[in-house]
């Protein structure tokens, strides 16, 4: 394909940076905790960048989204500080969450972020809510629900469909169908291996994207952000993708071959889309991003390492907005 | 003043802060067109339109964490969860994300939601109708818990908690949606969250109650009286948090400590307030303190079997009578 226009460049380059920047994020966690740097659970989305990238394109910076135990790449896409991301997950004071909570809670309100989640299922209704706000004070802003095809087994995704699809209310439902819920394969948790079919007896349009192309999932995505917008309702997008390492960094995972794994390693959502450019110029723009991006995460890294530790002073700190005169 | 039904204080207090807030937004299970399983939103869909006030399917869990979402978001929703047994279904959305939200997001978010639930002990509706969970939710940090045991308390509770900006489960009271007293006319009568009230003055006996168990409690000290004893009648009011320093100041003054509960006893309300009384009011404890409340039980639906299962009146006297002639016993 060629970037013929300028804006078609800005858009591939855009792509591929959030990409870029989600892998080198998470090839550095990775490594850290590899290294004892970093306690506590990581579980990384590297070989799923196309689907956080794609959508979190076609969202304003006001709009909401909510994501999954595996959420790093939805939250950078948004728009996040990997620097404060990296704080947190080192438990630096400077973190997102006051380096007390890790990897997956991260939340900006100037953001959007309603929030990372480690319940499975429990960020749809979550992203509900933000559709309900806006729907009830007038406002044009989108939520979007990121989860994995485990939180379709949730009773909560399918009370949240009939909601949105009974009250009209401006979500897209995005679910990374990556295969596995944890470590059990969809053959063996989901009856239909299709989540798009779920949307069917809730008449919420649906649509199933190579989750690995992130220009099919831009184009699917800007399509049901924009209906969602003007009013058009609810829809669900399946993008089929898949996750490179295990459920959790440490995990042994028995459940799959290495085969399997080589495969989708062969279909790497970055190098898609390199693959997809003809023009040389442009994919010499890449490389450099590849290279800034690569270079950002090194300094962000160091610069979290420096930060001062979350101290047990803040252990009852932010428990509640209001404190009651009773507690003073 | 105004003569109010508990049931009425409780739709009055809807009415004013949806019509004094546009962010208050009302959602649950018949609520809206119904007016309320028991009436209590009743006219609000026609005064405030269904925008703002809205029937759901049955579903707990997506509700809860839409109340959660759009709190978020910048709405004020009052989510109703029809019967507190059925909170069951919304502990995830309550209890890890609600209650949570403001530390894990180092106070940048808040979650300013009201979570209405209706406790149906006394209503005869049997063990999946009638539980007092109160301690299941009050020992969450992150929740603030109410329970209004009259129509006054009922109201200004309820508004106390729709502007309050952390995350509030007001509980109310089948047994006493009848129930008839004077209310505040005033639209801002709030009843500030961690403040117990003093319903009666006494020397001799402290006696904690809250919620449904009130009018018990008041009745038992009119009967004690006759008999000269003086029982000061504490309503807790606030479960989470506790009225700590009223609790405490009543016991130094009286020595002596009865609660009655209707939930049962083992890591109850009743428990940590007694708790309390034994670790931060040790010397002023003149005898063992009391707790009654139900056998460790479901609850039953016949009246007969409920009236032996929910503390009566004799059996709040005779505890009383036990805390008062225990004097300097060692138990």
């Amino acid at each position: 394909m060629s970037a013929t226009t300028p804006e078609l460049r800005d858009t591939f380059q855009r792509l591929y940076r959030t990409m870029s920047l989600i892998r080198h994020f998470e090839t550095a966690a990775s490594r850290l905790l590899a290294a004892g740097e970093l306690d506590g659970f990581l579980h990384l989305s590297i070989g799923q960048e196309a689907v956080a990238a794609g959508v979190c394109d076609v969202l304003d910076a006001g709009d909401y989204v909510t994501t999954t135990h595996r959420g790093h790449g939805h939250c950078i896409a948004k728009g996040a500080s990997v620097e404060r991301m990296l704080a947190e997950l080192f438990a630096r004071s400077t973190g997102y969450c006051g380096g007390r909570s890790g990897s997956m809670h991260v939340a900006d309100p100037a953001l959007g972020i309603l929030g990372a989640n480690a319940i499975v299922g429990a960020c749809i209704p979550i992203a509900l809510g933000g559709a309900l706000a806006a729907q009830v004070l007038g406002e044009r802003r989108v939520a979007v629900a990121f989860f994995g095809e485990g939180a379709v087994a949730e009773g909560v995704f399918h009370e949240s469909l009939n909601i949105a699809a009974l009250w009209h209310l401006p979500i897209v439902f995005v679910c990374e169908n990556n295969g596995y819920a944890e470590m059990t394969p969809a053959s063996k948790h989901l009856k239909s291996a299709r989540v798009a079919e779920y949307a069917n007896p809730h008449q919420v349009p649906a649509e199933t994207v190579d989750g690995n192309d992130v220009l099919a999932v831009r184009a699917a995505a800007h399509r049901f952000v924009e209906t969602a917008r003007s009013g058009g309702g609810p829809a669900l997008l399946e993008c089929r993708t898949y996750r490179w390492h295990g459920h959790f960094e440490g995990d042994a995972q028995l459940y799959r071959g290495s085969e399997e794994v080589d495969q989708w390693r062969g279909r790497d959502p970055l190098q898609l889309l390199v693959q997809r450019i003809d023009d040389p110029e442009l994919r010499t723009d890449l490389e450099d991003l590849n290279r800034r991006c690569d270079e950002e995460i090194v300094k962000a890294t160091e610069s979290a390492r420096a930060q001062p530790a979350a101290e047990p002073v803040s252990l009852t700190s932010h428990v509640y907005r209001a404190t009651p005169e009773a507690w003073r | 003043m105004t003569r109010r039904k508990y049931w009425q204080a409780i739709n009055d207090a809807l009415r004013e802060e949806l019509g004094r807030d546009e962010r208050v937004v009302l959602f649950g299970e018949d609520i809206a067109e119904p007016g309320g399983p028991f009436g209590a939103s009743n006219g609000l869909l026609a005064e405030f339109g269904p925008g703002r006030v809205r029937d759901t399917p049955i579903s707990e869990a997506a509700i809860t964490g839409m109340a959660v979402g759009s709190a978020m978001a910048g709405l004020r929703p009052i989510v109703e969860i029809m019967f507190f047994d059925f909170i069951t279904l919304a502990l995830d959305q309550l209890v890890n994300q609600a209650a949570k939200m403001s530390y894990m997001s180092m106070g940048h978010y808040s979650v300013p939601l009201t979570l209405r639930t209706l406790c149906g002990a006394h209503l005869g509706s049997g063990p999946q109708h009638s539980q007092n969970l109160e301690s299941w939710v009050a020992s969450v940090p992150g929740l603030k818990v109410v329970w209004g045991g009259t129509p006054a308390d009922a109201k200004g509770l309820l508004k106390a908690a729709v502007r309050d900006p952390d995350p509030v489960v007001v509980i109310e009271s089948a047994g006493l949606w009848s129930s008839r007293a004077e209310v505040p006319d005033d639209t801002e009568h709030v009843v500030p969250i961690g403040e117990a009230s003093t319903r009666r003055v006494g020397t001799d006996v402290t006696l904690i109650c809250w919620g449904s168990t009130v009018p018990r409690a008041d009745r038992a000290a009119a009967t004690l009286a006759e008999e000269g004893i003086s029982v000061e009648v504490l309503d807790l009011r606030t479960l989470n948090p506790l009225d700590v320093r009223h609790i405490l100041g009543s016991v130094t003054k009286t020595g002596r400590l009865v609660v009655v509960q209707d939930a049962t006893g083992p890591c109850s309300v009743g428990t940590e307030v007694i708790r309390i009384a034994a670790t931060h009011g040790f010397g002023s404890l003149r005898t063992a303190p009391q707790l009654v409340s139900p056998p460790f039980a479901p609850t039953p639906f016949p009246g007969r079997l409920a009236r032996a299962y929910f503390p009566q009146n004799d059996d709040i006297v005779a505890a009383v009578r036990r805390a008062v002639a225990k004097e300097n016993t060692v138990v």
